[in-house]
């Protein structure tokens, strides 16, 4: 099984925001709703206290008994609260007096100055209580007092239940707020780093430039390794240059001292046989020479099209050049070259030598592939923003074969024998046209022969 | 001797030991009816009547039973005896707060509670259903000539004193000692002035008589045995004083008592939801219009209470419970009876 992907940290942050959020509002709610049922019972506690102590010293003695005189405003003051129902005792000595015989006593007797509180069942309610003891001289001899009230607490119930509803709405409406700011906390936390994300991903795999986006110091070791590696890269691409460079220059001359020698032996040669051989061996070191060339090129344009160059080069005077470096060779098979350049001259933007070696394969291939005698129309031509190169021969066609599977690495069409080649000229030109931002075609012409199609973007 | 009328009431009253005494009680609406509703009240039938007979109108199917009792009679049922009742009503504030206090109102539907004035109803079970004033009854053939009528207890004392021949005997009053009403008009004079101790010391030696209910006072000043009469349910007064009678109803301008009367739905009312229903009548625009004629406008509209500020309301909140208790009652009857009887 494929281990879960983690979630998008974005996600990961809001649902730990909320989630925090919802605890803090049903903490609020839990406190609100007990903090307000301590503090109203502790109120209404104080309030049932004095007025028990009140009764009980409003207690006298009298002739023949005691006398109690309870207060109206003492009861309404108790009930007034919440209307809550009210119950009274009196005892002395030990037995009830007056008041509800039946009401419950308190589980240890008060002593004089405290009242005592307790809750009880009574009838078909529960009662908050105080009692209250004093002592009164009756009858000339000290009587123990008892004194309770009663109270329902339905009204402080009420209450608190509405204070901890509003606790509650209070905690929903936090939780509310905290979604929309969670989200906006989330987007802003993670701003910076979508942003490097976004700066990497449109880089592209061809930049290798240090990444230089200002990072959150958190980022700070990733980017430094990305960097790292980045200047790995370069080097190890700056090395393969350089090794490509110096493998085909050293197998280059050699070949070039090679193919001299060769000639020379040939001159002397006097056998036949010894001298098909050495001519033989002259063809091959060409085609060697040649390879080594192609390979060179091949590598500097896959290199270079890394480099992204953006020189200003004027493909008239580099395609007339490459012409007259051509002349002796087109000269040596009665070819003619003929090139057809537009009145003012065009300006493209890239890299010069890619687009040398672009054009230079072209012309190369037309001369290689054209039979003796024949002739090579090059026009350059300005199309709709890019400047089009035509290079057309009377030579063997494409043989059947696709344009894709020529521009393949080392492949050759199937109707090149007995010319010199390497595999690598079309797909030199197909990769350059890709790098400039430009396009490659190849064409069957109409009565035998090539048209080859390079188009590169004019600049400004 | 004061005592003989109430010595008979207490007598009928703790001979049948398990039942409370009835003084009257009538069927309304139809024989067969499916469902009965049973009203135990302190209101003369005659006063109900008209209430009784508009609400039947409106419920065919329904037949109702009319119990009347003494306001302690009505505590006594509900409290000691459990009798069962769909509604309750008492001119005894202080006896139905108790009640309802110690758990014998059923919780009334909040519809029927939840328009009324904060001092018309203590929480959801006991209900308002009219206010009426405590009077002074005095006959006009009483007072000298040129004497206004007295406006204040302080005229009131003033007059009784300076006529102790013509006032001698015949002055009327509740007795405390019998009578839930004149037990709480006695505790409640109190709270609001010690002009009654005055009062009370005055009509001692004017030997004035006690009786057990309003009714009674009222014939004593129709038949010419008393000129005067102090805390009479104005209710009463209103309907049996034809103006021919020469009996003035005078509210006093330092202050008047004005009652509540109560009701509720016992928790073991049998019909509980029929007791609801009658009860929501009596405080509907139409019940109302109904009392108001029956009391022949006695009853007061609460918006006369900003009017006439000395109209007194008794408040219904369990203050009242306070007088209640036993040693507390058994004081005031004490301090009472010491007024009434220095001689």
């Amino acid at each position: 099984m494929a281990p879960r992907a983690p979630a998008s940290l974005r996600r990961r942050l809001l649902i730990q925001l909320i989630a925090l959020s919802a605890v803090l509002a049903v903490a609020l709610y839990v406190a609100v709703r007990l903090g307000a049922e301590r503090a109203s019972e502790a109120t209404l506690d104080s309030i049932l206290g004095a007025a028990t102590t009140a009764i009980a010293e409003e207690l006298r003695s009298v002739e023949g008994g005691t006398e109690l005189d309870l207060s109206p405003g003492t009861f309404s003051m108790l009930s007034a609260v919440g209307e809550e129902r009210i119950f009274h005792r009196l005892d002395i000595s030990g037995v009830a007096v007056t008041g509800y015989a039946d009401l419950p006593l308190p589980p240890r007797p008060p002593s004089t100055l405290e009242p005592v509180f307790y809750d009880a069942p009574y009838r078909d309610t529960d009662l908050r209580l105080a009692a209250v003891a004093r002592s009164l001289m009756i009858e000339n001899r000290p009587a123990p007092v008892l004194v309770i009230m009663g109270q329902t607490r339905d009204g402080q119930r009420a209450i608190a239940q509405s204070l901890a509803n509003r606790a509650a709405a209070l905690g929903l409406a936090v939780f509310l707020v905290a979604v929309p700011l969670s989200l906006l906390a989330a987007g802003s936390l993670m701003r910076p780093i979508a942003n490097l994300a976004e700066a990497v991903g449109r880089r592209g795999g061809h930049d290798l430039r240090p990444v230089r986006h200002p990072a959150p110091t958190e980022l700070k070791p990733l980017v430094e390794q990305l960097n790292a590696f980045i200047a790995r890269l370069r080097q190890t691409l700056a090395q393969t240059e350089t090794f490509i460079a110096e493998a085909a220059h050293h197998i280059r001359t050699p070949l070039a001292t090679l193919k001299s020698e060769a000639e020379m032996a040939l001159m002397q040669a006097g056998d036949e046989p010894t001298r098909a051989r050495l001519r033989g061996m002259i063809r091959a070191t060409e085609e060697s020479a040649r390879s080594a060339g192609q390979l060179l090129d091949h590598a500097t344009v896959l290199f270079r099209a890394d480099q992204r160059a953006q020189e200003r080069v004027d493909p008239g005077a580099m395609v007339a050049a490459l012409v007259e470096r051509f002349g002796p060779t087109a000269d040596l098979k009665d070819m003619e070259l003929r090139l057809d350049l537009p009145a003012a001259p065009l300006e493209t933007l890239g890299d010069a030598v890619l687009i040398e070696a672009a054009m230079r394969n072209l012309i190369d291939n037309a001369v290689k592939y054209s039979p003796d005698d024949s002739s090579v129309q090059i026009t350059l031509a300005a199309e709709g923003g890019f400047a089009r190169l035509d290079v057309r021969d009377r030579g063997r066609g494409l043989g059947g074969e696709t344009q894709a599977t020529l521009e393949r690495r080392f492949h050759r069409g199937a109707n090149v024998a007995g010319v010199v080649g390497s595999g690598l000229g079309l797909t030199i030109v197909a990769e350059t046209a890709v790098a400039m931002g430009g396009r490659f075609a190849l064409t069957e012409r109409e009565g035998g022969g090539t048209c080859a199609t390079l188009w590169l973007p004019l600049s400004g | 001797m004061r005592h003989a009328l109430a010595a008979v009431v207490w007598l009928i009253a703790a001979l049948p030991a398990l039942a409370f005494e009835v003084e009257a009680e009538r069927r309304f609406g139809p024989e067969g009816a499916a469902r009965q509703v049973r009203v135990l009240a302190t209101t003369d039938i005659g006063f109900f009547a008209p209430l009784a007979e508009a609400f039947l109108a409106q419920q065919p199917g329904l037949s109702l039973h009319y119990v009347q009792a003494a306001s302690t009679e009505v505590h006594r049922a509900i409290d000691a005896e459990g009798a069962g009742f769909d509604l309750v009503i008492s001119t005894a504030m202080d006896l139905q707060m108790k009640l309802a206090n110690d758990g014998f109102a059923r919780a009334l539907p909040s519809d029927l509670v939840e328009g009324l004035p904060g001092w018309a109803h203590w929480r959801d079970r006991l209900v308002s259903i009219a206010q009426e004033p405590a009077t002074l009854l005095i006959a006009e053939s009483a007072l000298p000539e040129g004497q206004p009528l007295p406006r204040s207890r302080r005229d009131l004392i003033a007059l009784l004193r300076d006529h102790p021949e013509v006032f001698d005997r015949r002055i009327g009053t509740y007795d405390p000692q019998v009578s839930g009403v004149g037990y709480l008009f006695l505790t409640q004079d109190d709270r609001l002035s010690d002009s009654i101790w005055r009062l009370a010391e005055v009509m001692g030696r004017l030997n004035a008589r006690l009786y057990c209910c309003s009714g009674l006072m009222i014939d004593g000043l129709l038949s010419g045995e008393l000129v005067m009469a102090y805390n009479v349910l104005g209710s009463y007064a209103a309907a049996n004083l034809p103006p021919e009678s020469g009996v003035r109803a005078i509210l006093l301008e330092d202050f008047t008592l004005t009652l509540q009367r109560t009701a509720m739905v016992p928790v073991n009312a049998p019909a509980p939801d029929l007791g609801a229903l009658l009860l929501g009548f009596i405080l509907s625009p139409q019940g109302q219009a109904i009392q108001m004629q029956a009391s022949a406008d006695a009853v007061i509209p609460a918006e006369r209470f900003a009017s006439q500020p000395w109209l007194r309301p008794i408040r219904l909140d369990p203050g009242l419970l306070s007088s209640l208790d036993g040693m507390t009652r058994q004081r005031f009857l004490a301090e009472w009876s010491a007024a009434l009887d220095q001689l």
